[in-house]
């Protein structure tokens, strides 16, 4: 499965990145396995450290299984200001994780992520691709519902 | 073409999507058709329309209506009383007092002269707004270092953070004799509380093409890549849209306009690292590695990209050059001051009354931004601080708001300049505190290259959260200020070097807070 991501792209190391996150986004448990890193290795004829340290050094790559939706939490300095830190301890308790952990049911991820350009209307988080801001901690609890209810 | 009573804008925006915009333009064309009016009022879906209002948000030209959260059961109403009455819906108005509208300035705009106003998703709307015109004469009518001679005398300084001069830049590349040079547009906006180059590329990104055609040919680069951050999907849509509607356009490919000139335009999406913006960051993260900053020199113009002599330019900066090309340096030394020319987008956000984004001459006090575009503080509240620059900026308080804001005036505070990021803070927020949230970010964001920026960021935030706890002393404080500016003489690369820049203005301009806070 691995290998066929890989053809898609020319053997060359600058398609790394792009190898990577196609396989993260096209896995069931959005991460990148050993066994993908080895696969990466041999087609583009980068040794595996190499890619583990590409892989461990960008913020949206992960080593580890993750949830089927993931909710990354804004924490820089505009959303601070507008009270993140109380929609992170609603979460974490709705949720019943802590950052970076999965709920049991498999569902949520929680993460914390850098500025995500959408200061406007922040607080502001993402949650799989989307966009939420102007958040409340009744309306971050409405949207997860939402989501669970859907999934 | 046809001619309307009243256009309607209607911002597309991530917010907006997510608030169903879609759903509510289907609702919207409906109803207007059901009015019978479907010749007057005519529908455009745009980018930023200058302001920051909750969920779907409308402008209605020429009146200069705005309307923000606009729901699918307020239509019937707005069609009915605003489109066949003639009477502004008071109660769905930005304002509800209907007193404050954004400062429309667009006859002094230059970056953001089309957002708002054409479909970005339009090539048309773009030539039809005179787009192209600087291309076809940097191709046709000027030879590659007459286009370097014109940005230089424009005055045209880089847009990124440090504000070096474009058109030097330009001129260490374009002599060189070497087989493929490389233009990099750095679009990996990341510093905390920036957007505006977003929304130059969500608003006009065929603008930005252009500016970076004309720098193409300028240097002699057959390709360039812009590297975009991987959250800015409508910006990367939208530019993949532009990209393709040119080369269909013969705007881009082989032999452009007859003139032997060829070029392709590819993007290149981040995987989220803030020290990517730093240029050679950058380039070590499109050739595929961890995104470590290189040592300077060779300076990317000379070894760059595949070790090609490289020009890296931030989208702002870019999206300058096809005004300065069509109407010349000295119609756009006209805009800003004499040392700094042009114009600046901002965006602000925070305890004002209307966050927003504007562009304003170079050289605009701070207090003229907050109260003539952003409606001035939010009711109720007092103006404490403002963070301008994100992260890497300056806590500034109130006695420095008529600092004008341009890369010469600002001196000390110039670097913070580009961003263009004002987060205006009210008197009920400490300032230790959003000086813990940047160390907090810093922290995160340090690549680890380097052993000062490496251990100086885990100190600060070590120090910065004793003190927030109220276990701190004033010798903690002038520990932190000591390992900061250690760090702004040893660090290898722009991202260590800036945490003093928040420490040294927060301990300078609210010393009493650190005092109170340490004795406590």
């Amino acid at each position: 499965m691995y290998k066929e991501i890989c053809a898609k792209y020319a053997p060359t190391k600058d398609n790394l990145i792009y190898i990577l996150h196609e396989i993260q986004d096209t896995h069931p448990q959005h991460y990148i396995s050993g066994e993908a890193v080895k696969d990466v290795s041999d087609y583009l004829k980068v040794p595996e450290n190499h890619i583990y340290g590409v892989l461990t050094f960008y913020s949206m790559y992960s080593t580890k299984p993750r949830g089927k939706n993931i909710i990354r939490l804004c924490e820089s300095p505009p959303c601070y200001i507008k009270g993140s830190d109380n929609i992170l301890r609603k979460l974490k308790s709705i949720l019943g994780v802590s950052v970076g952990e999965t709920t049991k049911d498999g569902k949520f991820t929680l993460e914390l992520c850098a500025c995500l350009g959408v200061c406007g209307n922040a607080p502001v988080m993402m949650i799989n691709e989307d966009v939420y801001g102007d958040l409340s901690e009744e309306k971050a609890e409405e949207i997860i519902d939402k989501i669970r209810g859907r999934n | 073409m046809k001619y309307y009573r009243s256009h309607v804008l209607v911002g597309i925006n991530e917010t907006s999507v997510a608030a169903g915009v879609h759903a509510l333009l289907k609702e919207l064309r409906a109803e207007i058709s059901k009015a019978g009016l479907s010749d007057e009022i005519n529908i455009l879906e745009t980018g930023p329309l200058g302001f920051f209002g909750k969920g779907i948000c409308l402008t209605v030209y020429p009146e200069n209506v705005n309307y923000e959260n606009i729901k699918v059961e307020d239509i019937p109403e707005l069609v009915q009383e605003h489109f066949l009455k003639g009477r502004p819906v008071g109660r769905l108005m930005l304002d509800s007092a209907g007193k404050f509208s954004p400062k429309f300035n667009y006859e002094k705009r230059i970056v953001l002269r089309n957002s708002g106003i054409i479909d970005p998703e339009s090539i048309d709307d773009y030539i039809g707004a005179g787009g192209y015109e600087g291309w076809e004469k940097a191709l046709t009518q000027m030879k590659p270092n007459e286009i370097v001679e014109e940005v230089k005398a424009s005055g045209l300084r880089g847009r990124g953070g440090a504000g070096f001069p474009a058109g030097v830049k330009w001129s260490f590349t374009a002599p060189l004799d070497a087989e493929q040079k490389y233009v990099v547009v750095n679009a990996d906006e990341g510093e905390p509380g920036t957007f505006k180059d977003r929304l130059i590329m969500e608003g006009d990104p065929h603008q930005l093409l252009e500016g970076i055609m004309i720098c193409a040919r300028a240097i002699g680069a057959s390709k360039a890549y812009i590297y975009i951050r991987g959250e800015y999907k409508l910006c990367i849509m939208r530019l993949q849209k532009a990209i393709d509607d040119c080369r269909n356009y013969g705007i881009l490919g082989t032999n452009i306009f007859e003139s032997g000139f060829d070029l392709d335009i590819e993007i290149k999406i981040g995987a989220g690292a803030y020290v990517c913006g730093e240029e050679t960051a950058l380039i070590e993260s499109l050739e595929g590695n961890r995104g470590h900053p290189r040592w300077k020199p060779p300076f990317p113009g000379v070894k760059g990209l595949w070790q090609a002599p490289t020009v890296v330019n931030n989208v702002e900066t870019l999206a300058n050059v096809p005004f300065i090309i069509a109407k010349g340096a000295t119609e756009y030394k006209k805009y800003g001051t004499p040392e700094c020319a042009g114009t600046k987008v901002y965006t602000i956000l925070g305890d004002v009354a209307h966050p927003g984004l504007c562009e304003v001459d170079m050289g605009t006090t701070l207090r003229t931004i907050i109260n003539e575009y952003a409606g001035g503080m939010k009711k109720g509240f007092k103006f404490k601080a403002a963070l301008v620059g994100g992260a890497a900026g300056v806590i500034l308080p109130d006695r420095l708001l008529d600092v004008k804001m341009d890369f010469s005036s600002l001196n000390q505070y110039a670097a913070v300049l580009g961003s263009g990021a004002i987060l205006v803070m009210n008197e009920h927020q400490s300032i230790v505190d959003i000086l813990w949230s940047i160390l907090r970010f810093f922290r995160h964001e340090s690549c680890g290259k380097c052993a000062p920026c490496k251990n100086g960021t885990q100190q600060l935030y070590r120090l910065i959260t004793k003190i927030k706890k109220g276990e701190g002393t004033m010798e903690d404080v002038k520990l932190m200020q000591m390992i900061a500016e250690t760090m702004q003489q040893t660090s290898f690369c722009a991202l260590g070097q800036s945490p003093i820049m928040a420490i040294r203005s927060a301990i300078d301009n609210f010393r009493d807070e650190f005092i109170a806070i340490t004795q406590k």
